[in-house]
């Protein structure tokens, strides 16, 4: 009945502008096309001015009334450098920006057609045209300046000493690996997968693979550079990292990488925030099926020593496929990072 | 027969001179047009144009109200809306669009309003129109084959409405259908048959935009009108010569992409597929590569966002300077800077790609060819700018819109030097900050120079005036809420909230948006129900507008004003004019504006 009524509404709207639009036009006619015509520019031509006087001052607003809500300090090194590309952008595009649209719409308010006064026959002027043909290409030519320069910092080779994970997507979930004391990732071939005991495909007579355990968190550092191993076992999938400014595709068969070093622990970031729900997390950035929004993992940062005393209490996935071949039980299914309060998990579940 | 009577015309046409001899021709061998040859299987362009115009208008309402949909999810993700089952049926269950009609939803939304209305719908609807009557040639190069343009875009309309009904459902794996999302049904349901349709249709799509590519090409350069030099011709036409153009390089590789897709799916190739493990079982496929779909499918798709911005850039400098009654300001300059858009068009795909891996040294390449593009873009801003500063503005609608056209496109384009430069990408890409980006650009923009060309054309159309009072709410309405629908996304962007999610309400990282998503669906609906209210005044026009009186309503000096209130198949009853100075003489000399079939004075110099 609400719909209906609200159907019903919209249409009386309809009927009465077109009952208006009608009646003006007729008078319009009666009136003479030049004298309508005039009465139009007075009218389109006051809201021209008004449309880029209130809009200013919108942009203003929303910018009051949104900056709070956009994440605040970057939490990587590398974001700090993308922070700041976005402020020199911000600041030579927000010139730009403002300069042109006054002056579009103050010319548009200003020359509209008046009794006595000629439009200036003005077809071209080299000088002009030279000026701001140089003058962007200089804006731009320092924008690619700096831009490039950090890009290539952020893409550079990690350093040395950094930590190494490896992220796997899947619909639609992440498959997080640590590689275990020796450092070192074991190899994996994706016919080796098996969802119960070896979910990306470990190759287990790789001793390498011995140690290597499986993380339903991400858990990080602080101050301790990470390389993240990218890669997906079924579709494009892409690593959000929104809080370090960062992310990078995940494509199966083509392993990626991307390495930031953390600047807070969470800890530091709830009391940053103010938000004791505060948390890290790795949100699914390429589209890749009916699940992509749910597609979430967590990331801790922490100090060194819980860093230690965490890894110490994982047990390496080699191990726990085994202890369910050994005793015939089905291994503990590597819970992947559910998130936990989805109503609608269960619809894709189904799926 | 029409077709002799084309073809009559057609040569009269080619052989310039002798034209002029056989002067009468066309008409003499004119006879009456049965429905179907006139209004079905019609090979005059301007009917032609029409179709695709109709057509595309039908398109966008679908394109348009699927996003209101969808909007509906993303501004009350936890209500149910009875109705919409009713409509949508088990895709709605309960009244509440269910996750795979949602990525439906947004997949159908983008590829009908990109491909069937902004490239068919704009460029096919004025190319027709406009490139015949503004060169002064009595049809296109091959009327028929212009027709098969249009029946194949039809019949590509026909594939694309099927998938919507079949039971899996349409294709829904985004408007770039990326591989192996969309090369596997065991992946997503809308990749089962609703993307063979998508892909068949597609195909025809491409088929049709060559066939009405190389028609346009051909015209321009081989039926202009004497004296109707390269340099003479308005800038309308330009944009439509360089639009085909890069829509006949680009099309066939979207094409070639298409067709290994296919393959994929079911001749077992492995042209994008690698190392899968999907729905419980590891597949066969080794050593394809996912990204090369990508960059076939982005040597197309980074062109279409011009071959969509283009054709309204170029009628936008024709309505902007009629109604300044001033030429458009630095005439080769803006011939230029389309030549370099064309150009560079071609050499920026991959900032698309910036986060797939690809080679970071690469990717600086792309990063200045990219921000290469802001040039010639801030060309044609500034002599915009300057063509109506000391003019003597008429507010028609059809300027509003072109006015609206400027500030968006100076918007949307600005934040193109954000997403185009990759370290600052590497935050934003797949954000809403992107969706923002490209909405204002070749969204809003394209629809502005869309609906300034409707407009101003539609008198030539149908000999008769749209209504402006409706005109003009219809142009704030829409120029205030496509600000507040889009400024607001390049806050959540920069929050790095993704495109395409279905619920927000799980992340502790974006929720905080959940109110500005409300507000900004709630101006989805308003827009929406307003632009309602201009297919209203569109087809209520055609039979009962207010009639033209004067074959030349807006004192504009180009030749499609210099044909009859309602042209025949043909377009001048008598011979062709010449045309002897550029189309931009507006208050030259003290004169309101000298038409291009005027000779030049004795001692009037060309511009």
């Amino acid at each position: 009945m609400s719909g209906f009524l609200a159907v019903l509404v919209v249409v009386l709207i309809f009927i009465v502008i077109f009952q208006i639009a009608k009646a003006s036009e007729y008078v319009s006619i009666l009136k003479g096309e030049k004298k309508a015509r005039q009465q139009n520019n007075r009218i389109n031509g006051f809201l021209l001015i008004a449309f880029l006087v209130l809009g200013l001052i919108g942009v203003y607003y929303c910018n009051e009334l949104l900056k709070g809500k956009i994440l605040g300090e970057a939490a990587s090194e590398q974001g700090d450098s993308i922070d700041n590309m976005i402020m020199w952008t911000l600041v030579i595009t927000g010139i730009v920006f403002v300069i042109t649209q006054i002056l579009l719409f103050w010319f548009a308010f200003k020359y509209q057609e008046k009794e006595g006064q000629a439009a200036f026959y003005f077809p071209h002027n080299n000088k002009l045209e030279v000026i701001w043909t140089v003058i962007p290409a200089i804006a731009l030519t320092i924008l690619v300046a700096i831009g490039l320069r950090h890009w290539f910092a952020i893409t550079s080779e990690a350093p040395k000493d950094a930590m190494v994970v490896e992220i796997t997507g899947k619909q639609f979930n992440w498959l997080i690996r640590y590689p275990g004391k020796d450092g070192q990732l074991g190899s994996k071939f994706f016919k080796n997968i098996n969802d119960a005991t070896n979910p990306v495909g470990q190759d287990w007579d790789d001793n390498l693979n011995k140690d290597d355990f499986m993380a339903t968190e991400m858990h990080l550092v602080v101050g301790k550079p990470v390389k993240l191993i990218i890669g997906s076992r079924d579709v494009v999938h892409d690593v959000g990292l929104s809080h370090f400014r960062l992310k990078m595709d995940a494509v199966p068969g083509i392993p990626t990488t991307l390495w930031f070093t953390p600047k807070f622990t969470t800890t530091q970031m709830k009391d940053k925030t103010g938000n004791p729900d505060f948390v890290y997390e790795i949100s699914c950035d390429q589209m890749c099926g009916a699940g992509h929004y749910s597609m979430k993992a967590n990331i801790v940062v922490e100090t060194q020593q819980e860093f230690d005393a965490w890894v110490a209490k994982q047990k390496s996935q080699y191990a726990l496929a085994h202890e369910a071949e050994g005793s015939g039980k089905p291994a503990q299914p590597v819970a992947p990072a559910e998130p936990s309060k989805d109503s609608t998990q269960k619809a894709v579940a189904a799926l | 027969m029409s077709n002799e009577a084309t073809l009559h015309s057609h040569h009269e046409v080619t052989h310039g001179a002798a034209a002029h001899d056989h002067g009468n021709g066309h008409d003499e061998h004119h006879h009456e047009d049965s429905f179907i040859s006139k209004y079905v299987f019609s090979m005059d362009h301007k009917m032609i144009a029409k179709q695709f115009l109709i057509t595309g208008i039908i398109w966008a309402i679908v394109g348009a109200g699927f996003s209101v949909l969808f909007r509906l999810q993303l501004a009350f993700p936890d209500s149910t809306f009875p109705f919409l089952e009713s409509i949508l049926g088990h895709w709605a269950k309960g009244g509440r669009i269910t996750p795979e009609a949602y990525y439906a939803l947004v997949t159908m939304h983008g590829t009908i309003l990109v491909f069937f209305v902004l490239t068919a719908g704009l460029s096919g609807t004025f190319s027709n129109l406009l490139i015949p009557l503004q060169v002064g040639a009595r049809d296109m190069a091959s009327p028929f084959m212009n027709m098969l343009s249009y029946w194949f875009f039809f019949l590509a309309s026909i594939v694309m409405t099927c998938s919507l009904f079949v039971q899996t459902g349409p294709a829904s794996g985004g408007w770039t259908s990326y591989p192996p999302l969309s090369a596997l049904g065991d992946a997503s349901i809308g990749s089962k048959i609703g993307m063979d349709l998508w892909l068949t249709s597609m195909a025809l799509f491409v088929v049709s935009q060559l066939l009405g590519g190389l028609n346009y090409i051909s015209t321009i350069l081989n039926m202009r009108t004497k004296g109707m030099s390269m340099t003479k011709l308005p800038l309308t036409i330009w944009a439509f010569f360089f639009t085909a153009i890069l829509g006949v390089l680009s099309f066939p590789v979207l094409l070639s992409g298409f067709i290994l897709l296919l393959f994929d799916r079911h001749a077992g190739t492995s042209f994008y597929l690698s190392e899968l493990f999907v729905a419980g079982k590891a597949l066969s496929n080794e050593g394809g590569s996912a990204i090369l779909y990508q960059h076939l499918f982005w040597f197309l798709g980074h062109p279409e966002v011009y071959i969509i911005i283009l054709p309204a850039m170029g009628m936008v400098s024709e309505v902007l300077a009629i109604n300044s009654r001033k030429p458009i300001f630095g005439y080769l300059a803006m011939i230029g800077s389309l030549f370099a858009i064309a150009i560079l068009a071609f050499l920026v795909w991959a900032h698309h790609m910036f986060v797939t891996g690809l080679n970071p040294f690469l990717g600086a390449f792309f990063v200045l060819l990219t921000l290469l593009i802001a040039v010639p873009s801030a060309i044609k801003v500034f002599n915009w700018l300057t063509t109506i500063w000391k003019g003597s503005i008429r507010f028609t609608p059809g300027a509003l819109f072109s006015i609206g056209f400027v500030s968006t496109f100076i918007s949307g384009g600005l934040t193109g030097i954000w997403l185009g430069n990759s370290s600052i990408d590497i935050h934003l890409h797949d954000t809403y900050f992107v969706i923002a980006h490209f909405h204002i650009v070749m969204g809003v923009s394209a629809f502005f120079g869309m609906f300034a060309g409707i407009y101003h054309w539609f008198p030539k159309l149908y000999g008769r005036y749209l209504n402006g009072t409706l005109g003009y709410i219809h142009f704030w309405i829409t120029l205030v809420g496509a600000y507040c629908i889009f400024w607001p996304m390049h806050y959540e962007g920069m929050a790095g909230m993704p495109r395409r999610y279905y619920d927000y309400s799980n992340w502790e990282s974006f929720k905080q948006f959940a109110e500005l998503n409300k507000f900004i669906s709630i101006v989805v609906f308003i827009v929406f129900a307003t632009q309602l209210l201009f297919v209203f005044n569109f087809f209520y026009s055609i039979f009962k507008g207010r009639k033209l009186t004067t074959t030349n309503p807006w004192d504009a000096t180009t030749l499609e004003w210099t044909t009859p209130i309602h042209p025949g198949h043909g377009n001048w009853p008598g011979e062709i004019p010449e045309v002897h100075r550029w189309a931009y003489d507006y208050s030259k000399d003290g004169k309101d504006f000298i038409p291009q079939t005027v000779p030049l004075g004795p001692d009037e110099t060309a511009h």
